[in-house]
């Protein structure tokens, strides 16, 4: 898929999430507006999926770590096939398929339930190891948040990661330095991600992650030949899309009003146009 | 009934190897303490399936998820205290929300840890697993039953919890004895007071059963190895016949094989009770000094049964 063709399914996308957020009451739209272009170049280009076969042996997989945004998931699923966009708008509701945070069982498609933070990523080992151990080819993404590196679990599987030589693994954590209690350098500062990871054996890619061009580029390279796992540190900005959320950790939980979500869906409507 | 002993502990680590040559996909994790939990032969035979996190039990059992997703049937081991004593969570969203076939081996439970003292006696363990959603809880009496379970357990893997113990203790069972998961096993019949236990606190009821009978005194013996799905209609039967039962773990009395014998009995047969187990930490000594400071023995069983029989 064409960068350009990317750009403008994010786009669409961001709708949605803001629709979705506003008419489920909560939610939250930092986070996801932050990753959706990831969240794009993934479903639309480098996942190997069936929509029609959800759990096809040979998939590739994603597995969700920071659960919050999964609006951002299910309105990318959503767009690419695996339900109808409809369905968007029960998240959160009672009986749903969208639960609050995702849960394996409710909706086909998911790899795992996730909120509680900090244990995506050794999930993901764990998968990735047990495909290896069958010489099988899937790739394995993990995506995950800066603020969960908070969270012990999360180094515990940075460490058993390097040991088994996951290069099946690519984690992609969105660094938007926003957490619930402020920004994520004053609440528990996390410095260089980047020298820390590369102190623990891994491969580095930096980027903008919400330069499609570069996700493109790095997603590019994950899936290249290697030896260990890799990390890509995208810095994303939370909220990108909507003026008045970007950059601010107060949106990171927060569902727009009916007055703010209308000033969201033109902003992002204009958008559109634009492009 | 010999008096040989075996720790359950090693009747798991018996039961891996038959499991792992019956089903390929059978993998075993630990967490730094491979020796301590039946692993060793494991490890050699199956070096391919044998997984080392070190000590880091959170990253332990979500890894398991994880080889559960690449199609595994992982035995995630480690000390109860720390697995699921640390990890509570991990287990409770990754494999029970998750609905993951994963079993969680608990060792080095109860007073019979001894001298390590109370940090590393989990008392708490069969309450916390048997509240979560999915997951089953099995509380094997000895070396042989430990083995028969695993074998059983790979038969229909579920989110699973198993509960061995460090010390040695006698084999009550033999290989051929009936265990069926979510079964009680009626080892004595009789007629005036139910006695309810499992694991090797079983030997010290046996006992108590046969002091028992020589004060003219008949009582009912029943395993229930299976405290999760819990076998309600055997408890209920039994009760019904004795109007009395007694049930005695080594374990806390909140919440653990006591509590689920009496959400049983008061909800379908209201009947008088004494649930035996402890109230506290434990702390060093050797186990048989432990039983005996904290009223765990089969002395302590007939001295409750008759106190019982009296209300």
């Amino acid at each position: 898929m064409y960068e350009s063709y990317l750009k403008e399914k994010a786009n669409d996308i961001r709708i949605d999430i803001i629709r979705m957020i506003h008419e489920a009451g909560s939610g939250h739209p930092g986070g996801s507006l932050g990753m959706t272009d990831i969240f794009t170049a993934l479903y639309f280009r480098f996942l190997k999926i069936n929509v029609k076969n959800p759990s096809a042996p040979n998939r590739d997989y994603l597995i969700l770590s920071n659960g919050h945004i999964c609006p951002a998931l299910y309105a990318t699923m959503a767009h690419r096939g695996f339900f109808d966009k409809k369905e968007l708008m029960s998240l959160r509701k009672l009986n749903s398929r969208l639960q609050g945070h995702p849960h394996r069982e409710s909706l086909s498609g998911l790899e795992t339930s996730s909120g509680p933070l900090g244990s995506g990523l050794s999930q993901a080992a764990g998968l990735a190891l047990g495909l290896k151990m069958d010489k099988k080819n899937n790739h394995i993404f993990c995506l995950g948040s800066d603020g969960e590196h908070d969270e012990g679990n999360t180094w515990e599987a940075v460490l058993f990661a390097h040991k088994n030589h996951l290069d099946n693994l690519t984690y992609i954590i969105d660094r938007n330095r926003i957490q619930i209690d402020g920004r994520t350098e004053d609440v528990m500062p996390l410095g260089s991600l980047k020298e820390k990871y590369l102190s623990f054996g891994w491969g580095v890619i930096e980027i903008d992650g919400n330069d499609m061009h570069q996700i493109i580029q790095a997603l590019s390279k994950a899936l290249h030949e290697r030896n260990k796992p890799l990390v890509i540190l995208a810095n994303t900005m939370p909220g990108k899309g909507v003026s008045f959320m970007e950059g601010k950790y107060e949106w990171h939980g927060k569902a727009p009003n009916d007055e703010e979500t209308k000033k969201a869906l033109e902003e992002l409507e204009r958008n559109e146009q634009k492009s | 009934m010999k008096t040989e002993l075996k720790a359950t502990r090693e009747g798991f680590g018996a039961g891996i190897l038959l499991a792992a040559k019956q089903n390929p996909a059978v993998v075993a994790l630990t967490a730094d303490l491979a020796g301590s939990i039946g692993l060793k032969k494991f490890k050699k035979v199956f070096p391919e399936r044998f997984i080392e996190v070190g000590v880091a039990e959170q990253n332990l059992v979500t890894v398991a998820s994880g080889l559960a997703l690449a199609g595994k049937i992982p035995f995630a081991t480690s000390f109860a205290a720390f697995s699921p004593g640390r990890n509570f969570e991990q287990i409770r969203t990754t494999i029970c929300y998750n609905n993951q076939p994963v079993i969680i081996v608990g060792s080095h439970v109860g007073l019979g840890v001894g001298e390590d003292g109370a940090t590393h006696q989990m008392l708490e363990d069969i309450s916390l697993m048997r509240s979560l959603p999915n997951m089953q809880v099995i509380v094997p009496c000895d070396f042989e039953q430990a083995k028969v379970a695993v074998l059983e357990i790979i038969k229909k893997p579920k989110p699973t919890y198993l509960r061995v113990n460090r010390q040695k203790s006698p084999i009550i069972t033999t290989s051929k004895t009936e265990f069926e998961i979510g079964k009680a096993q009626i080892m004595k019949t009789g007629k005036d007071i139910t006695i309810i236990s499992n694991g090797p606190m079983l030997y010290e009821a046996i006992l108590a059963t046969d002091e028992l009978k020589k004060q003219k005194i008949s009582a009912e013996l029943i395993n229930i190895h299976t405290v999760k799905p819990i076998d309600s209609a055997a408890i209920v039967k039994s009760a019904k016949k004795t109007k009395r039962v007694l049930t005695i773990e080594d374990h806390t009395i909140h919440g653990g094989l006591g509590s689920a014998v009496s959400e049983v009995l008061s909800q379908n047969n209201p009947t008088k009770m004494k649930i035996m187990g402890m109230n506290s930490f434990g702390e060093s000594g050797t186990a048989d000094e432990l039983y005996k400071k904290y009223h765990l023995t089969a002395k302590d069983i007939v001295s409750e049964a008759k106190k019982l029989l009296k209300r």
